[in-house]
């Protein structure tokens, strides 16, 4: 239950992958029988993805992974707009792969401002909307905490950048909600969306950005060409080709949505009588990430415990020694409850079973560990 | 024409009696050492150990390297054998040490004849090599004070050996002539240098750890695995006991007064390891304690978990700084293993306050509560064996 770091990859995506290594591993850029045929694997991928986000395919770029998508959304965004402003806006609930990226961004000088969350675990929009001026060029805001599942507002940011008359670009990270919850990028005003294959049973090595016709990006990713020119390197196609497998292998999101609710209900009901947990999620965090705080339990006591019955999950997000969870931290919990905070993370596989076992497991060792 | 390496003996030269044994002992760890990489001839005389290599494709990078590593030798130096021909002597040493010779400015030759039947006196050789040298590396200027490079010629019975500088050895005494002792290894960075510097003094090891899951995670005790493993580049394999204490830990926490868990569990470590030294015929522990370093440690902490041990304890870095420690974990390869942030049993239950100064009557009286002898054995038989054997880079 730790389907917010990685998923098992679905049979389709292994079945896929395994094709192209065996049989169809040409390079797509090759002007051969081979290279045409992967290339042609290469578009049916893009194809499935621009389909689900409902996008024309020429506006997906493949990247080596979401890290890779955020990365490029935002130095390449910054290098293609550096006469039109200096100033660049994230929120604080970001991952490190758009978080370290902006501190890079500040390096090269341009001027960074980092907006705090609400006590709720969203972006503030006032404080966006104060922060948001003419000289700004870019504004980096994640779809789905993945620590805590909040539900980022993303569907007025766009709106709100206009309101400020600027022409700032909306990137959105959106790793955690794709394939979960529906989120179209044109009907939301994103310019800019990445998106990860390995969290949806898709396998590791394959990301991709979702690009705005109307956008110009200047590449930093250079070499041959490939993906426009946007990210240079030649496709791994096994990792991509699985990718849209996967998207196709989804379901209905709504079906899935609705039995992962009935998982974290389950889950929450049965919490109710653990008197020393604590629920970091939100009411209306999206139901595949539950953060909770088993009080007297240091997470990775608790990690270690669950581990031994096979059950995994994550330590809040950054378990780093000595690293506290900047998301929780701006919720104001207290360091107590930062300390023993656990991530689940379900995916459509996961089963009531898997919920109970995981009740049980954490009652067992909290009862051993708490004095 | 081959390379071989020629090994000059530690203190072994001031043993006495016991000289040849200790010798004995030594090539029997250098062959272990080497077994890996080939078939080797050893011989002994006058002091120097020869290793000769007994096929061609024997990585002799590699094996000096691992020379290197093993305690009793002073130095070392890797060593070209030629015929026993004046002609093959000069055309082959400037050419055996081109890559010292091009790199330096002074350099003198030494001859050593034990063949007094080989036609050039010993000044002859050391003259003519010196100028063969020089003809190839016409920069070069003899210096016979302070040379960069000292090229020795040595003729012998059946031939003859051209090398440079001797490097210095690891030093110590040959594990395995002073015995065997056991160290009470945590992940940290002091127990693995303590492991080190006694296995140096030619102490055989084995180590215990405990382990405490799920307070402590299956990466810690992989981490101390990957300790060992450096550590037995120089002292040879280590048997590793893992002793499973999460029982005894969680007992002290249930029972005994939070400012005492420290000491009593570092009582229960050293009882432990000392009837699994006993019982491994291991005559001695050995701990990274440095004194004064954290509460555990004081004096009077120290009087308290000695106390409980059947042995001597060993505590080569008591009298050591911190930066001292870390210079030679660095130097051993441990330190990068040694600060991965995993948890150890001995972060597990830390006291807010612990006692500094315990008195060892208040320690024994809140112990009494325990069922010591029940938790101990039940600790034992809850211990994984295993062997760990050295790891190369």
């Amino acid at each position: 239950m730790d389907n917010s770091s990685t998923t098992k990859p679905s049979e389709a995506s292994i079945k896929k992958a395994k094709e192209m290594m065996a049989y169809i591993y040409g390079n797509p850029s090759s002007l051969h029988r081979l290279g045409f045929e992967a290339k042609k694997e290469l578009d049916a991928a893009r194809k499935s993805i621009s389909d689900m986000l409902s996008t024309s395919a020429d506006e997906i770029y493949f990247t080596p992974g979401g890290t890779t998508a955020n990365m490029t959304a935002i130095l390449a965004s910054a290098r293609a707009r550096k006469r039109d402003g200096n100033k660049v806006i994230c929120s604080a609930l970001e991952h490190p792969s758009v978080m370290k990226n902006f501190e890079l961004l500040k390096d090269f000088g341009y001027d960074l401002l980092i907006i705090k969350p609400d006590s709720q675990g969203k972006i503030d929009l006032d404080k966006l909307y104060n922060a948001v001026d003419d000289k700004t060029i870019l504004v980096s805001c994640m779809a789905v905490n993945n620590e805590i599942g909040s539900i980022q507002p993303i569907d007025k940011i766009k709106k709100l950048i206009k309101d400020k008359k600027s022409n700032a670009y909306f990137h959105c990270d959106a790793v955690q909600a794709f394939c979960k919850i529906d989120i179209k990028p044109k009907k939301l005003g994103i310019d800019m969306m990445s998106i990860s294959a390995h969290k949806i049973h898709g396998i590791k090595g394959a990301g991709a950005l979702y690009l705005d016709n109307k956008i110009h990006l200047s590449p930093v990713i250079c070499g041959g060409g490939q993906e426009k020119g946007l990210v240079s390197g030649t496709e791994a196609m096994p990792a991509i080709a699985a990718f849209g497998a996967a998207v196709k292998d989804v379901g209905n999101l709504d079906d899935n949505f609705e039995h992962v609710s009935m998982l974290r209900l389950h889950l929450l009901e049965g919490l109710k009588n653990l008197e020393y947990v604590s629920i970091n999620s939100l009411d209306d965090a999206i139901p595949y990430i539950v953060n909770i705080s088993v009080r007297g339990v240091p997470s990775q006591v608790m990690l270690n415990a669950l581990s031994a019955d096979e059950i995994f999950v994550s330590a809040g997000s950054a378990c780093s020694k000595g690293h506290r969870s900047e998301v929780l931290k701006a919720m104001n919990l207290s360091s107590e409850r930062i300390d023993s905070a656990i991530r689940i993370s379900f995916s459509k596989d996961n089963t009531i079973e898997d919920i109970d076992a995981l009740l049980k497991s954490i009652d067992k060792t909290a009862r051993r560990v708490r004095r | 024409m081959k390379e071989i390496i020629l090994i000059k003996n530690g203190e072994l030269a001031l043993k006495g009696l016991n000289r040849s044994t200790f010798e004995d002992i030594l090539v029997k760890n250098i062959r272990k050492r080497l077994k890996s990489l080939g078939e080797f001839e050893y011989t002994k005389a006058q002091s120097t150990i020869s290793v000769i290599p007994l096929s061609d494709d024997i990585d002799m990078d590699e094996a000096a390297n691992r020379v290197g590593h093993v305690f009793g030798i002073a130095g070392y130096s890797r060593a070209l054998q030629v015929d026993k021909d004046m002609d093959e002597i000069l055309v082959n040493a400037p050419k055996y040490l081109d890559s010292y010779l091009e790199n330096i400015k002074t350099f003198k030759v030494e001859a050593k004849r034990s063949d007094k039947n080989f036609p050039y006196i010993s000044p002859e050789i050391s003259a003519m090599t010196g100028k063969a040298i020089l003809t190839k590396f016409p920069h070069l200027k003899v210096d016979v004070k302070n040379p960069e490079l000292i090229v020795t010629i040595e003729v012998r019975d059946k031939y003859a050996f051209i090398r440079g500088n001797q490097l210095k050895g690891a030093g110590g005494l040959p594990v395995g002539t002073s015995g065997k002792a056991t160290v009470l290894i945590s992940g940290g960075i002091d127990s693995p240098v303590a492991s080190y510097m006694m296995s140096k003094r030619g102490l055989t090891l084995n180590a215990v750890h405990f382990a405490s899951p799920p307070y402590t995670s299956p990466q810690s005790e992989d981490k101390v695995h990957r300790l060992l493993q450096k550590v037995a580049v120089y002292s040879g394999n280590i048997t590793l006991f893992t002793v499973g204490f999460t029982e005894i830990q969680e007992a002290i926490r249930d029972n005994c007064p939070e400012d005492m868990f420290t000491l009593i569990m570092r009582r229960f470590m050293m009882r432990i390891a000392s009837k699994i030294a006993f019982k491994e015929d291991s005559k001695a522990l050995i701990t990274g304690e440095s004194l004064g370093q954290v509460a555990s440690q004081t004096l009077a902490a120290i009087a308290c978990t000695d106390s409980v041990a059947k042995m001597p304890v060993f505590r080569p870095l008591i009298g050591n700084d911190k930066d001292e420690i870390v210079n030679l974990s660095r130097q051993i390869g441990t330190f990068n293993i040694s600060i991965e942030p995993y948890e150890d049993c001995c972060t597990v239950f830390t006291p807010k306050h612990p006692k500094t100064k315990p008195d060892i009557d208040m320690i024994e009286e809140a112990e009494k509560v325990l069922d010591i002898e029940g938790l101990i054995t039940r600790a034992i038989d809850n211990t994984k064996v295993k062997t760990i054997s050295f790891q190369e880079n």
